[in-house]
């Protein structure tokens, strides 16, 4: 019988998250003996060709590529997680939601103290994924099924989660593991 | 217990407890070992009846603020349904979306009550969009600061000025979605608040707090790193 595909994404977050996925150690052999690993910044695997059983989403979304990427993901996976406090509440890359857009953009390319752009010029190539005027958590573009807090959430926090569904059972943190710091 | 021919006796959750005259929902349940969740309620000051967290059913048939209500002969109050749970469990996410709680990098983090109670309620993330309101920051006071964006408007640092320390320092002013915490003076600093004043602890979120001596608790040694908001009330119980 094959095994239960898990695939991730690394949206707006810093990849912390991701390091604490790493951060499972050793055990992470185990988990490679009951699930594969698809989709993934850790494989580089960049699109589906097969159903997912779980995803998990670090980062909530800044950008249009983020929220494709997530609507890509709720189309493949059957549970979604949404992983961290940047996925649950949007995290430090929303503390610009206080200030308008074009505030940041102009603070970032042309008025920072360090910035040297004699041209003015703030990156508009096409290729480059167009900014959300906010950035929103996972819940509020796409249906999460679970959402695992903390900044990063611990190895612990994700071991717990990922052994529970798993065994086909709800996820349902002790205390200790509920932390959003 | 010296029995005392005046106190009443009332149930919660089908528990009967005895309680004194006078004394609330809240007050008898907690020296009955039973927590009520709270977040407004500060012991010593007059109860302000806003967050509601502290929501009970009365009678199988009315809500109230466990915190202001007080108790009578024969109540039956409901402290643990599903239905109470779920209300005040929803009252704590709307306070999350209503602020702009970043506890990755907040002082308080680890102490702070409204933080525990979300852990307590096993809140993992809010099911309401999250609003990002714009808040002020007050830094001019030299020993303390005032962060708006965490303020839940429970007016514990409001009476505690006033009752405790005898000063008039905190307000509200606004109403619905702009009612704002404000300072008596143009800023902090204009305002007679010390840093020994009891005011300044009183607050249960990081809005309030002393500009030195930040992260001074390390991660698990915490006020709720291992024990939820309230387990010191119910431990009472086994004693
Ligand atoms: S005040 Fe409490 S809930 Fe708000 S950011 Fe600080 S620790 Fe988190
Ligand atoms: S500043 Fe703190 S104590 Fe004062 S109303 Fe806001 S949350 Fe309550
Ligand atoms: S504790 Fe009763 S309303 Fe806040």
């Amino acid at each position: 019988m094959s095994k239960p595909k898990v695939a991730t994404a690394a949206l707006s977050g810093c990849f912390g998250c991701h390091m604490s996925i790493l951060d499972i150690d050793e055990r992470i052999l185990d988990l490679i003996e009951v699930v594969d690993f698809h989709k993934s910044p850790i494989n580089d695997i960049k699109t589906f060709t097969e159903r997912c059983a779980i995803g998990i989403i670090e980062g909530g979304c800044c950008n249009e590529e983020n929220v494709a990427v997530l609507q890509d993901f709720r189309k493949n996976c059957d549970i979604l997680i949404s992983f961290g406090d940047c996925a649950t509440m949007g995290g430090v890359p929303a503390l610009r939601n206080g200030i308008p857009l074009k505030e940041c953009l102009d603070e970032a390319y042309i008025d920072g103290p360090t910035v040297h752009n004699p041209n003015k010029v703030v990156p508009n190539d096409r290729e480059l994924p167009l900014l959300l005027n906010k950035v929103r958590p996972c819940q509020e573009i796409v249906k999460i099924d679970y959402s695992l807090p903390g900044c990063p959430p611990s190895a612990d926090t994700l071991w717990e989660a990922l052994n529970a569904l798993l065994a086909d059972k709800p996820v349902d943190l002790p205390y200790e593991l509920i932390k959003f710091d | 217990m010296e029995q005392n021919l005046e106190a009443i006796t009332f149930t919660i959750d089908g528990v009967e407890v005895q309680g004194m005259p006078g004394q609330t929902i809240l007050e008898a349940a907690e020296e009955a070992g039973i927590y009520v969740p709270r977040l407004c309620q500060l012991k010593g000051i007059t109860p302000h009846g806003s967050c509601r967290v502290c929501t009970v059913k009365v009678g199988g048939s009315w809500t109230c603020a466990a915190c202001t209500q007080p108790i009578y002969e024969g109540m039956e109050v409901d402290n643990s349904s599903e239905e109470i749970q779920t209300l005040r469990k929803d009252l704590v996410e709307m306070l999350f979306t209503e602020g702009n709680h970043y506890c990755m990098f907040c002082d308080k983090s680890g102490n702070c009550e409204l933080q525990a109670m979300a852990y307590r309620m096993g809140i993992m993330a809010p099911k309401y969009p999250y609003i990002y309101p714009e808040a002020e920051l007050d830094a001019s006071h030299p020993d303390l600061f005032i962060d708006r964006n965490r303020c839940i408007l429970c007016a514990r640092c409001v009476n505690t000025a006033q009752e405790q320390d005898g000063k008039s320092v905190f307000d509200f002013a606004g109403r619905g979605p702009h009612k704002k915490i404000i300072v008596n003076g143009e800023k902090l600093s204009d305002t007679q608040l010390a840093a020994a004043d009891k005011a300044a602890d009183a607050c249960p979120v990081g809005a309030i707090l002393p500009k030195k001596g930040a992260y001074a608790k390390p991660v698990g040694a915490r006020d709720y790193d291992d024990a939820p908001i309230g387990s010191d009330i119910e431990a009472k119980v086994c004693k």
